[in-house]
């Protein structure tokens, strides 16, 4: 197999340093709204007794779940044995551990006593899903941490394979815990069910490798390396398959609440009465996170790299739009306590909750895309992650 | 504070183990320590060195048939005990505390309606401590779900467990009508606490259903339910009673009569 030269981008452009400076821009309003929101409490938020998790968690739950996905490609070069894969390996684990870090520092920072987050670390309750979450996502650092060692040293590269194989198994339990914080809810009658753990798995497969992608891209294009369409067409491929069976597992998972007459009404309410929930999910999950990016990928726009793109941010997009019309969908419909009954109440039983996020919610959540990318970017510079070219020829040799 | 130790049975078990556990440590205990102290505990509270026994089970009976249209006294009465601002009162009603809550029923075809209080139901298998993460959310022996206000993180995880909207999270910084035996705080998860200070005082009733006799409704009884000689199990054993969610199976220490 011919080998591969991974270099450090350079990272001394003017260019490097204003997306540097941008991204570092936005982490401190993300870290100026935590501060607003420790400080005053969850008053400012646009979250109250009724939708209870909101901006932040739609952030968050994306970007945990996109970082389990952003493994993917290590994955197939080292547990499937995929040598074309191998090279882009190295981005893909740190960027999977970036999106962790992002997706968890929103998480955190918006609990109401984000002050005592050692509590959360000291306490533990075994039965409940979020303290099986927080060794999960411990593991995660620390397996993809030494996965991504054992590709970064040859004198620990035997152990690769391993490593990698450890991670992936880690990580599709991790997702599987992810989906599990709403599957084990019983209260909400969109939980309760094993298909949500499956489903956020596909989902990111999805959503990682569209962040993987737009990455991939960016770093080749900005720092003038080539990278070839050998790799751009099976990535986009893959991707077009994981996007079909995320658009599957949605309408398995409507499908099958549709049919019990005690589900009824919160399918009407998500799939025709929920205004801006129920745009969410039509247009923002299904047209705009699937069915067009399945079209481009499919068709021969597909073919070209600015439709790739273009491809990759709907399905982000997309998967904003799932998590929020999951996340928050569940809770705007009210709790039936009483079911055949109506339900009224001063603390607004009965009623569909409204939620509008506030800006403190909202930079909350980009700071947190905003470290995952900055990160990333810090990454690439200081490690030699990225091959130094991916042209056809290059690629082609490692296949034979 | 006696309430904040966390004396809960954690440990996932069946109802039926629960029962037998409950019922063996009841015959030991009534074995080894002479009856006049355990009716000294139930009837005086107990001292803060003596842990809360799961040979109670408080509970309350709500007779919906009682329970008076437009009468929210036991909503006030537990808002004064426990130095909470009723929702209409607040600045923020969409973010403000609640503990327990006026809700009206209309069936649509009969057009039949039905009022009772809804609060925390202090389930035997609350969802809410099963999610919690630090254990902040937790059951007593005698029954009685709570919230440690020490080491709940404010993650709102038993907000999206409960299936009784019961609890609330405090959203901005309390003002002065806090109770010293009633601890709250900014950020953290509360919910009807059966009166919990009022309980282990001795005092043998909860605020709300001080308020209902007081008013000449008589909706709200509470007691143990575990004492078959108790005013509560005798009426329960009387008259026909529903929980909110049965279907759940969590074992409510809230029953309804009249629903």
């Amino acid at each position: 197999m011919a080998s591969i030269t991974f270099r450090e981008v350079e990272g001394s452009s003017l260019k490097y340093w204003l997306l540097f400076g941008a991204l570092g821009l936005f982490v401190l309003f993300g870290a100026a709204a935590w501060n607003h929101m420790h400080h005053y409490g969850h008053v400012v938020t646009g979250m109250d007794n009724q939708i209870v998790w909101g901006l932040p968690h739609v952030f968050a739950v994306f970007l945990i779940v996109a970082a389990s996905g952003a493994l993917n490609v290590a994955s197939i070069a080292s547990v499937f044995n995929k040598p074309m894969y191998k090279p882009l390996a190295p981005l893909s684990a740190i960027l999977s551990l970036a999106l962790m870090l992002g997706g968890l520092l929103v998480l955190v920072l918006d609990l109401g006593r984000s002050d005592r987050l050692i509590v959360a670390m000291t306490h533990f309750n075994f039965k409940s899903m979020f303290t099986w979450n927080v060794f999960l996502y411990s593991g995660f650092f620390a397996l993809v941490g030494i996965y991504l060692w054992t590709m970064l040293d040859r004198t620990v590269k035997s152990y690769s394979k391993a490593a990698g194989t450890a991670a992936f198994i880690w990580r599709l339990t991790l997702t599987t815990g992810t989906g599990s914080l709403f599957g084990f809810l019983i209260a909400r009658e969109l939980y309760g069910t094993s298909m949500l753990a499956p489903m956020f798995i596909i989902m990111s497969f999805a959503y990682g490798l569209a962040i993987y992608l737009m990455v991939l891209v960016a770093a080749y294009a900005w720092t003038g390396r080539t990278l070839g369409d050998a790799v751009m067409m099976r990535l986009k491929s893959l991707l077009a398959v994981f996007v079909a069976a995320v658009l599957y597992f949605v309408v398995v998972y409507h499908l099958t609440s549709l049919y019990f007459a005690k589900m009824q009404g919160v399918e009407a309410f998500i799939l025709r009465d929920g205004g801006i929930l129920t745009m969410l999910f039509w247009v923002g999950q299904i047209v705009i996170g699937c069915v067009v990016p399945l079209v481009i990928l499919l068709s021969g726009l597909g073919k070209q790299r600015t439709w790739i793109m273009i491809a990759c941010a709907l399905i982000i997009l997309g998967g904003m739009a799932q998590m929020y019309v999951t996340i928050i969908g569940a809770q705007a419909y009210p709790l039936d306590m009483f079911p055949g009954l109506i339900e009224k109440s001063p603390f607004f039983d009965g009623e569909v909750h409204s939620y509008s996020p506030s800006v403190p919610e909202f930079f909350l959540g980009l700071g947190g895309v905003a470290i995952a990318l900055l990160v990333t970017m810090f990454a690439v510079k200081v490690l030699r992650l990225l091959p130094a070219s991916l042209d056809d020829a290059t690629v082609a040799k490692l296949e034979h | 504070m006696s309430e904040l130790k966390p004396m809960s049975d954690n440990t996932p078990s069946s109802p039926e183990r629960r029962r037998f556990v409950g019922a063996a440590t009841a015959t030991a205990a009534g074995l080894t320590i002479a009856p006049g102290v355990m009716l000294y505990e139930v009837a005086h509270g107990r001292s803060e060195d003596q842990p809360a026994s799961s040979a109670v089970r408080w509970g309350m009976l709500v007779d919906a048939t009682k329970c008076a249209t437009g009468c929210d006294d036991c909503v006030t009465a537990c808002s004064t005990e426990n130095g909470w601002t009723p929702v209409a009162e607040s600045k923020h009603p969409k973010q403000a505390p609640q503990w327990i809550r006026k809700l009206e029923l209309q069936d649509p075809l009969t057009q039949m309606e039905t009022n009772l209080p809804m609060m925390c139901q202090h389930c035997a298998e609350p969802p809410c401590v099963d999610v919690c993460p630090t254990g902040a959310s937790f059951k007593r022996a005698d029954g009685i779900v709570l919230v440690n206000r020490h080491t709940c993180i404010g993650c709102r995880y038993c907000m999206m467990a409960c299936p009784y909207k019961a609890r609330s999270l405090v959203h901005e910084p309390l003002n002065d009508t806090q109770k010293p035996d009633v601890p709250r705080g900014i950020g953290c998860v509360e919910s009807c606490t059966l009166c919990v200070q009022k309980v282990d005082r001795g005092d043998g009733n909860t605020a709300c259903a001080e308020a209902c006799t007081a008013a000449g409704h008589n909706a709200l009884l509470f007691g143990d339910m575990n004492d078959p000689e108790s005013e509560i199990s005798r009426r329960l054993r009387e008259l026909p009673t529903k929980q909110v969610r049965a279907d759940l199976n969590l074992n409510l220490g809230v029953r309804y009569h009249g629903i």
